[in-house]
C-alpha cells in the first residue's frame, strides 16, 4: 500500500472500526484514534517529501501512482503530491484532530458524527493527492455532501436553511465546474489521440485560446464558491454560524481551502491565457469580497457571522494573491492558505468554548469574561491578534507576502487593488480589538459568574492549532522553502 | 432451423417455462404463501441461469436477434425483476387475506417481462410491436391489483388507455416508415429511407409512442397518477423495468434504424430532454406523496437519459446502458423503502417520514443511499453513471445541454434533500415506529445497497458494458 492511498484507507477503517463499536462512549476514543494515525502519517509525508526532493527528485508531483480507473474514458485513479499538497494534507489532519477534540462531548448520535466528518475529511484528502481530473471531481463532492448532514443534524440556529443552502450552492457550484473539467478533457487531444483528465497530460497540451477563455471561468467560479468568491459567498456565514464547532473549524479551515487549491492546480495551472485574459475581472470581485467581507464583520452581533465573514475577507486574500499571477503573490497566497486555516479554526474553537459556557453568542450580552475565564479569555485574544496579523503569527507572514508580491505590479489598477486589500487589514484589526474589548474586558456580568474553566480537551485541542500558528509564524523560510520549489511550474507556465 | 439455434432464445423458452410452472403451481399449491416462495426461487434460477455463455445470432429469418449487448440487458432486467419480486412477495404476503391471489401476480409480471425480452431482442418491427403490447398489457391488469383500492382501479384504467394510445401512435409509426423504406427490418430501414416530411412524420409518430412508454414530457401524464395508485411493487416494475426496455428500444431505433434521420431527430431529442428534465424537476419539487414524488423524479431522470442519445456513437450507449443499470437500483432502493415502510404503517408521505432515522437506521440508509445515487452524489453508482451521460453528450459538443443538465441536477439536488432532511435532520412527536420488515424486502434492500456502493466505484462492470456497446458498426 503506497503512502498516500493510505490517506484514503485509513479513514474507511476508522469507520469500519467505528461501526462495530457498540459502547457510545468508545466512539470518540476510536475517532480520535483514527486521527491521531492520520496526523502523524501527514508529518511522515511531509519529511518523506523533503527526503525526496533532498535526493534530487525534481518531478512536479512525487510519490506518484497511476492505476487505470474507467479504460474506455481513459479516467485513472491518479495520485502524487506536490509542496502545496503535502502541506495542505497536514493541515486537514491537523485541524479535524482538534476538532475532535473540541467536539469530544458530543452526545447526539456521536457515531454518525464522527463517520461524517471522517467521510468528509477523507474527501478532502483524496482530493488533494489526486491529480486526475475526475479522481479530484469524485473526491471533491465527496468532501461536500457530509455538510449537510454535519449542518442540518448537529447545527443550531436555522441550521435547516443553512444546511439546504450551503449544500445547494457548493454542489451547484460543482455542477459549474463540471463543465469545465469536462471542456478541458475533450480538448486534451487536439491531434485525435487519447482524451485524458490527467492533469499533467493536459498541461503539455497547446489548448486554443479561445477554448481557455471560455472555460477559465466555468473552473474558476466552479472552485470560487466553495473558496468564497464574491458575489457566492453567501452560503458562508449562514453555514459557518449554523454548524457544530468542529464542522466549521473543519468548513472555514480546511474545505474552503479546496477553492484557492482548485483554482490554483487547475484553472490557472491548465488555462494560463485563460488566466491572463479574465484576471482583472476575477481582482475585482476579490478585492470587493476582501474589503466587504471585513466591512460586514464589524455590523456583526454574532460571533460566529463575525469570524466567517472575517473568513470571507481573508480568503478573497487568497484569490488575490492567486490572481497577482507573481512567486511572491502566489507563496503569499498558499501560506495565507494554511494559515487562515489554522487561525479560523482556533478562533471558531474559542467561539465553540466560549457558546458553550455562556450560551450566547450575541456579543453585547458578553463582558468581562477574561476574569471569569482567564484561560479561555487569553487563548481568544491570541486567535484575535492572529488573526489580525499580529508578527509572530501566521497571519502576518502570508499577508505581508501577498501585499509585497501585489505591489510589484506598477499600473495604477494593481495599486489602487493592493492598497484597498492592505487597508482592510486596519479594519480587521477594528473589529477584532473592539470585539475583544466588548466581551472580555469590562466589568463581568452576574449570571456569568460561575462558568467552568477550560477542560483538558478543549486545551489539547486550541493548544495543538496555537502551536501550529506561531510555528508557520516564526518559521516562515521553512515552509516558503516547501512551497517555492513546488511554484516553479506555476511561474513557467504563466 | 435446428434445435441449436432455438436455444438463442433460451432466456425466453426459460422463463416461459417459469411461467408455466408457475400456472401449474397454482393449481396445485393450495398454501398461497408458498407460492410466493417458489416465484422467487423459480426467477432466482431464471436469473443465474441467465448469466451462462452467450450466443450471437438471429432467428426466423433476423426477425429475432441476440448478442452480447441484448443479453447483458436482459441479465440486468432480470436482476431487477428479481428485486421487485422479492418485494413483491413481501407485499404480496401482507395483503394476501385482501388480495386472496398469489399466482397470478407473478404469472402476469413474468409475462411482461417475456414481451420485453422480445422487444429488445426484436429485429423486425413486428417481434418489436408484439413485445411492446406484451410488455405493457398485463402491467395494466397488475396495476389493478389491489381490488379493494378505488386508486388502483384507476391507475389501471389510465395505465391502459394512455398504453393503448400510445401502441396506436407507435404502430402508425412504423406504417409511414414502411411506407417509405419498403422494410420492415430494423438493420435495413435506415438505408431506404428518403428524408421526406412524410418518413419525418413516421418517425416523429414512432417517437411519441415510444416516448409514452419512457414518460417523457409531453407524454408523461398518465405517470404520476398510474404510480400513485398501482401497487407499490408494480409502480416500481413500470418506473425501472418497462421504462429501461422502451430506453432500449428507442437507443436501437434511434441508433440503427433511423440513423440517417439523426440531423432531425438531434433538435427533437434537444428539446424533448430539456422540458423534460425541467417538468420533471419542477413538478417534484411540491410533491408530499413520495411515490407521485419518485413517478416525477423517474421523468426528471428520463431526461438525462436522453440526452446521451444525442452522441450516436458507442459511449452514448454503453452510458445509456450503465445508467439505467444503475438507476434500476437506485429507484428500486427508494420504491422499497416506501414499500416498507408503507405496508407497515399505510403512510406514504414525506411528512410521515420525519425522525425516520433515529428509529429505523437502516431503512433510512438504504433511502439516502438511492436518493443520492439519484441525486449523482459519489460514491454511490448514481454519480458516475451521471457524469458518463454528461460526457456522451458533451462528446458532441454540447456543453449548454450539459450545463442545462447541471443546473437541473441542482434542482433535483433539493428534492431529494428534502427526504433525506425529513428522514435525518427533523425530529417528530411521533416518528415512524420501529418495525422489522420480512426476509424478502430485507434480502432486496440488502441487495440494492451493496450494488449502489460497489457498481460506481468497480469499474470493469462500465469496461463491460462499453466493450459490448456495438450495436451498429460505428
Amino acid at each position: 500500500m503506497d503512502i498516500l492511498t493510505l490517506f484514503v484507507i485509513v479513514p474507511v477503517i476508522t469507520i469500519v472500526a467505528l461501526m462495530a463499536v457498540r459502547n457510545k462512549s468508545y466512539f470518540r476514543v476510536v475517532a480520535l484514534a483514527g486521527f491521531i494515525v492520520q496526523t502523524l502519517m501527514s508529518f511522515n509525508l511531509i519529511y518523506q517529501y523533503l527526503q525526496e526532493r533532498a535526493s534530487g527528485n525534481n518531478d512536479i508531483f512525487v510519490f506518484t501512482k497511476d492505476v487505470i480507473w474507467f479504460a474506455p474514458l481513459n479516467i485513472h485513479y491518479a495520485i502524487g503530491v506536490d509542496g502545496i499538497s503535502v502541506l495542505m494534507i497536514m493541515l486537514t489532519s491537523v485541524i479535524v484532530l482538534a476538532g475532535i477534540f473540541i467536539s469530544w462531548q458530543v452526545d447526539d448520535l456521536p457515531k454518525e458524527f464522527f463517520i461524517s466528518l471522517i467521510v468528509l475529511s477523507s474527501g478532502v484528502f483524496g482530493f488533494f493527492i489526486s491529480y486526475d481530473l475526475f479522481t479530484m471531481f469524485v473526491f471533491y463532492e465527496i468532501a461536500v455532501i457530509p455538510m449537510y448532514l454535519l449542518i442540518g443534524i448537529w447545527g443550531s440556529g436555522p441550521r435547516e436553511y443553512a444546511a439546504m443552502k450551503l449544500t445547494l450552492m457548493l454542489m451547484g457550484a460543482s455542477a459549474i465546474l463540471l463543465i469545465g473539467i469536462l471542456g478541458l478533457y475533450f480538448y486534451s487531444a487536439p491531434d485525435g489521440g487519447q482524451l485524458t483528465f490527467n492533469i499533467f497530460e493536459i498541461a503539455k497540451v497547446n489548448l486554443p485560446v479561445s477554448m481557455q477563455r471560455l472555460f477559465f471561468p466555468f473552473v474558476f467560479v466552479g472552485f470560487g464558491v466553495i473558496g468564497a468568491l464574491f458575489p457566492f459567498h453567501t452560503w458562508s456565514p449562514d453555514g459557518h454560524a449554523s454548524a457544530p464547532t468542529a464542522v466549521s473549524m473543519l468548513h472555514a479551515g480546511v474545505l474552503m481551502k479546496l477553492g484557492g487549491y482548485g483554482i490554483f492546480r487547475i484553472a490557472m495551472f491548465l488555462m494560463p491565457e485563460g488566466t491572463h485574459f479574465w484576471a482583472d475581472f476575477f481582482l475585482v470581485l476579490a478585492i470587493i469580497g476582501v474589503v466587504y467581507g471585513a466591512l460586514a464583520a464589524i455590523k456583526q452581533t454574532d460571533l460566529k457571522y463575525i469570524n466567517a465573514y472575517s473568513s470571507v475577507s481573508h480568503l478573497g486574500l487568497v484569490l488575490l494573491g492567486l490572481l497577482m499571477i507573481n512567486n511572491i503573490a502566489w507563496k503569499g497566497a498558499m501560506i495565507q492558505s494554511l494559515s487562515h486555516g489554522f487561525i479560523t479554526a482556533m478562533f471558531f474553537a474559542m467561539i465553540g468554548i466560549i457558546y458553550g459556557r455562556t450560551h450566547t453568542r450575541i456579543v453585547s450580552k458578553m463582558s468581562g469574561l477574561l476574569v471569569i475565564i482567564p484561560v479561555i479569555g487569553v487563548l481568544y485574544v491570541l486567535a484575535g491578534l492572529a488573526n489580525l496579523g499580529l508578527p509572530g503569527f501566521s497571519g502576518f507572514v502570508a499577508e505581508m507576502n501577498i501585499f509585497v508580491g501585489a505591489f510589484q505590479h506598477s499600473d495604477t489598477f494593481h495599486r489602487v487593488i493592493t492598497i484597498l486589500a492592505a487597508s482592510s487589514i486596519v479594519v480587521t484589526a477594528v473589529y477584532i480589538l473592539r470585539l475583544v474589548g466588548k466581551i472580555l474586558m469590562g466589568p463581568p456580568m452576574e449570571e456569568y459568574a460561575n462558568l467552568p474553566g477550560i477542560t483538558w480537551y478543549e486545551k489539547t485541542g486550541t493548544f495543538i492549532l496555537l502551536f501550529f500558528i506561531t510555528l508557520i509564524g516564526t518559521m516562515p523560510l521553512w515552509f516558503g522553502k516547501i512551497l517555492s520549489d513546488s511554484i516553479i511550474p506555476f511561474i513557467e507556465r504563466l | 432451423m435446428n434445435w441449436n439455434q432455438i436455444f438463442l432464445m433460451r432466456q425466453e423458452l426459460f422463463l416461459t417455462i417459469v411461467i408455466l410452472l408457475m400456472l401449474i403451481a397454482d393449481i396445485l399449491v393450495s398454501d398461497k404463501k408458498a407460492l410466493n416462495k417458489i416465484a422467487i426461487a423459480l426467477f432466482a434460477l431464471q436469473t443465474v441461469f441467465g448469466f451462462f455463455s452467450v450466443y450471437e445470432g438471429s432467428l426466423f429469418g433476423g426477425m429475432y436477434v441476440t448478442d452480447s449487448l441484448t443479453f447483458a440487458f436482459k441479465n440486468i432486467l432480470n436482476i431487477g425483476v428479481f428485486l421487485i419480486v422479492l418485494q413483491s412477495a413481501s407485499f404480496l404476503d401482507k395483503n394476501l387475506s385482501e388480495i386472496k391471489k398469489v399466482g397470478e401476480f407473478y404469472i402476469i409480471l413474468f409475462s411482461s417481462l417475456l414481451g420485453i425480452y422480445f422487444m429488445i431482442s426484436a429485429g423486425h418491427f413486428l417481434i418489436l410491436y408484439l413485445g411492446l403490447e406484451l410488455s405493457i398489457l398485463p402491467i395494466s391488469a397488475l396495476a389493478a391489483y389491489e381490488l379493494y383500492n378505488r386508486k388502483s382501479s384507476e391507475a389501471a384504467i389510465k395505465l391502459i388507455l394512455s398504453a393503448a394510445i400510445s401502441s396506436g401512435v407507435f404502430l402508425f409509426g412504423i406504417t409511414i416508415l414502411y411506407a417509405d423504406a419498403g422494410s420492415l427490418y430494423l438493420k435495413d430501414m435506415n438505408g431506404n429511407l428518403s428524408l421526406t416530411y412524410f418518413s419525418i412524420m413516421g418517425m416523429v409518430f414512432m417517437f411519441s409512442g415510444l416516448a409514452f412508454k419512457i414518460s417523457l414530457v409531453p407524454f408523461h401524464f398518465w405517470t404520476a397518477d398510474v404510480y400513485e395508485g398501482a401497487p407499490t411493487a408494480v409502480s416500481n416494475y413500470l418506473s425501472v423495468i418497462s421504462k429501461a426496455g422502451a430506453v432500449f428500444i428507442l437507443v436501437v431505433l434511434l441508433f440503427v434504424s433511423l440513423r440517417s434521420m439523426v440531423d432531425i431527430w438531434k433538435y427533437m431529442i434537444y428539446g424533448i430532454t430539456v422540458l423534460t428534465m425541467f417538468v420533471g424537476n419542477f413538478f417534484a419539487l411540491r410533491q408530499q406523496n413520495l411515490k407521485r414524488f419518485l413517478a416525477f423524479s423517474s421523468i426528471a431522470q428520463a431526461g438525462f437519459i436522453t440526452m446521451a442519445l444525442l452522441s450516436v456513437d458507442r459511449l452514448g450507449v454503453s452510458s445509456i446502458i450503465y445508467f439505467l443499470a444503475i438507476y434500476i437500483f437506485s429507484n428500486i432502493g427508494a420504491f422499497g423503502v416506501v414499500e416498507a415502510v408503507a405496508l407497515k404503517t399505510g403512510k406514504e408521505n414525506i411528512d410521515d417520514y420525519k425522525g425516520l432515522y433515529r428509529t429505523n437506521p437502516m431503512v433510512s440508509l438504504v433511502l439516502m443511499l438511492s436518493l443520492f445515487s439519484l441525486a449523482g452524489i459519489p460514491p454511490v453508482a448514481g454519480f458516475f453513471g451521471k457524469f458518463f451521460l454528461y460526457t456522451a453528450a458533451a462528446s458532441k459538443g454540447y456543453y449548454a445541454l450539459v450545463f442545462i443538465a447541471v443546473v437541473n441536477v441542482t434542482i433535483s439536488l433539493y428534492y431529494y434533500l428534502i427526504v433525506v432532511r425529513a428522514a435525518f435532520l427533523r425530529k417528530s412527536e411521533k416518528p415512524i415506529p420501529y418495525f422489522k420488515s420480512d426476509i424478502y424486502m430485507k434480502t432486496s434492500l440488502f441487495i440494492v445497497t451493496i450494488a449502489l456502493l460497489v457498481m460506481g466505484l468497480f469499474s470493469p462492470f462500465y469496461e463491460y458494458i462499453y466493450d459490448i456497446s456495438n450495436i451498429v458498426n460505428f
